[in-house]
């Protein structure tokens, strides 16, 4: 009887809440089992090398289960990191710039206004930039600029960039809060100005935030899938500038994925790029880890 | 030392101006942003497009929001009671470390890969169509984390002597949970599944090969089992996301562009209305939390648990 009742008044709910905790393992490890099952299909089924994938840049994988074609990913692993590299450039400094805005120089103004505009920003469909890319920027780099298409690295690169600025700015503004008061009052007495106090104490000691938020802004430009799809040409070649169109991963996943045959060479070759995508994002979370751990040694 | 005392001091009004600068550029940007998409898309608004056939997107609205609706019922319970398992009954052991790294990795996932995920297990491996319920286990799988670690921190947030009080009347802990912290942290977690909820209504990539790109919805069939039934969770249904992406390359409808548009503004509208609904509730929380303290909180789950027949 009493057995009975502890039960229900706790083991019962206990098992459950433990099973939904250890169901996230699961879910993590089916889906990376599933991706490396199908993704290393290039290289045990059709006999493909790692190196082959990685820097050749002849792509021509036969939509069949024989093989023979090939499947060197180089312009899409290149694309998918210059359009991230060049957005990272512009996204970075501004959102630092606007993060220290919304901290140090205006906390009024930045708490009120900047912050939830900011926010509210970081929930916007990808979609919808990339639209904006496609009807705006495509056409203004096309007839006012007079370079090609308009679809482009840079095109690509200043969606994602303004996709990941509200991401970095509020991670860097945490950051920013989270220094000590201590330290900023030390320094104005001693006689810095603010400006002095910024670079040479705020932005030292957020360092590991601000690194972290840079860090989850080009996890999140590096998956983008759709926005950049939009915009980028889909041309299978290496950017000959940041005006020329190529492709990235993320395109070419979205665009071919429908049309290859289930398990042909050409289906496990996208399942290759994915489990690419997805090891990539495993890389940014340990980063992210180490950075913040060594940070917290320091500390 | 003047010299270099003034200098430090131009320096600093040069840089405040930046700053001013940089700050006002962005904000103006993502204010014309939201300003463009709305206003253009409400350009030249004729009632036809919210109309529920080829030239409206009333099925592409109603498929997202029903979309959204059955992912939450998926992601809401596990979400939640996996972040009442992370707040109160993980010890802290490294592999408590190991679910929280899990946890992050889902949260990180690029949404292709998860739809990719969801296309092989939900579509291939059951053998079906694209249909509404295979996207919404997959965008459920992308909100999961957010619900859990939203339920962990409203969990944790909550003052110690909540938990001290129910234990001092004898309940267990699985009680406490129940009677007194969940009621307690509710509008936080109330918030996370608000904040989720927008996350899904933008979500596409996810859905490109599991919701498919097609709707065929005829408005007077209620047969839940047959495929053009609205209500029916096994058929396909584009979203407004996905409707925005195909008609990139759709030239067969003349006002795709329009559509398309119209589609951008509805769904920042939907994001809008949610991301701020979901702070209001949440600095309704915040302002009240104090004197929640006091009264209402501490006095009501403890008398809820005194007078319950246990």
């Amino acid at each position: 009887m009493f057995k009975n009742g502890m039960f229900q008044k706790e083991y019962l709910g206990r098992t459950i809440v433990t099973i939904c905790g250890f169901f996230m393992i699961v879910l993590t490890f089916f889906i990376g089992i599933f991706l490396v099952y199908k993704g290393s299909g290039t290289f045990t089924k059709y006999g493909h090398s790692i190196t082959e994938f990685l820097f050749s840049s002849e792509w021509d994988p036969a939509d069949n289960f024989t093989g023979g074609g090939k499947v060197g990913a180089a312009i899409y692993i290149f694309g998918s990191i210059s359009t991230c590299m060049l957005a990272l450039c512009i996204a970075t400094p501004f959102s630092i710039a606007s993060a220290i805005f919304m901290t140090m120089i205006s906390p009024k103004l930045g708490k009120r206004i900047y912050r939830p505009a900011v926010e509210i920003f970081v929930g916007i469909p990808s979609v919808v930039y990339g639209w904006i890319g496609l009807t705006i920027l495509v056409p203004v780099i096309r007839d006012r600029m007079h370079q090609g298409f308009g679809f482009s690295v840079l095109a690509a690169s200043i969606v994602l960039a303004v996709m990941i600025f509200p991401s970095i700015t509020t991670v860097v503004a945490d950051a920013i809060e989270n220094v000590p008061k201590e330290y900023i009052e030390g320094s104005y007495a001693l006689g810095s100005t603010r400006w002095q106090s910024i670079y040479r104490i705020i932005i030292p000691t957020a360092k590991t935030g601000v690194l972290t938020g840079v860090i989850l802004g080009l996890a999140r430009a590096f998956g983008e899938a759709l926005a950049v799809a939009m915009v980028i040409g889909k041309m299978r070649a290496f950017p000959k500038n940041i005006f020329s169109p190529t492709s990235n991963l993320t395109a070419a996943i979205t665009s071919d994925m429908g049309g290859a045959a289930n398990g042909g060479e050409y289906n496990i070759a996208l399942w290759t790029m994915a489990l690419l995508l997805f090891v990539i994002s495993l890389l940014f979370i340990f980063i992210v880890h180490f950075i913040t751990r060594s940070g917290e040694k320091h500390a | 030392m003047k010299e270099s005392y003034n200098r430090a001091k131009i320096m600093n009004h040069i840089m405040t101006i930046v700053f001013y600068i940089v700050a006002g550029f962005f904000l103006l940007l993502l204010v014309s942003f939201a300003g463009y998409v709305i206003i253009h898309g409400f350009e030249g608004f004729h009632i036809s497009l919210l109309s529920f056939d080829r030239n409206g997107i009333g099925n592409q609205l109603f498929n997202t929001i029903y979309l959204v609706f059955l992912s939450l019922f998926v992601s809401v319970p596990i979400g939640v009671l996996a972040g009442i398992y992370m707040a109160e009954y993980a010890k802290k052991n490294a592999f408590t470390t190991f679910i929280r790294i899990c946890i992050e990795t889902l949260s990180s996932l690029p949404s292709i890969v998860v739809g990719l995920f969801g296309y092989l297990v939900f579509i291939l491996m059951t053998g079906s169509k694209w249909n509404l319920m295979a996207g919404a286990m997959a965008v459920s799988i992308l909100t999961l984390p957010l619900i859990c670690t939203v339920t962990e921190d409203a969990l944790k947030s909550l003052p110690k002597e909540y938990k001290d009080g129910s234990f001092g009347v004898g309940a267990t802990h699985w009680q406490t949970i129940i009677h007194v912290l969940i009621p307690a942290s509710m509008k936080r977690i109330m918030t996370g599944v608000i904040l989720a909820a927008g996350r899904g209504f933008g979500e596409a990539a996810v859905l490109l090969y599991t919701a498919g790109m097609s709707t065929d919805i005829n408005w007077t069939n209620w047969n839940l089992s047959s495929p053009s039934c609205p209500l029916n969770p096994f058929r396909p249904g584009e979203t407004l996301a996905l409707h925005i992406w195909s008609s990139r390359t759709e030239a067969i409808m003349p006002n795709a562009a329009q559509i398309a548009n119209f589609s951008s503004a509805i769904l920042m509208i939907l994001v809008f209305a949610f991301s701020i609904g979901a702070r209001i509730l949440g600095s309704h929380f915040d302002s009240n939390s104090s004197s929640r303290k006091e009264t209402k909180i501490d006095k009501e789950p403890v008398q809820t648990l005194l007078q319950s027949k246990y």
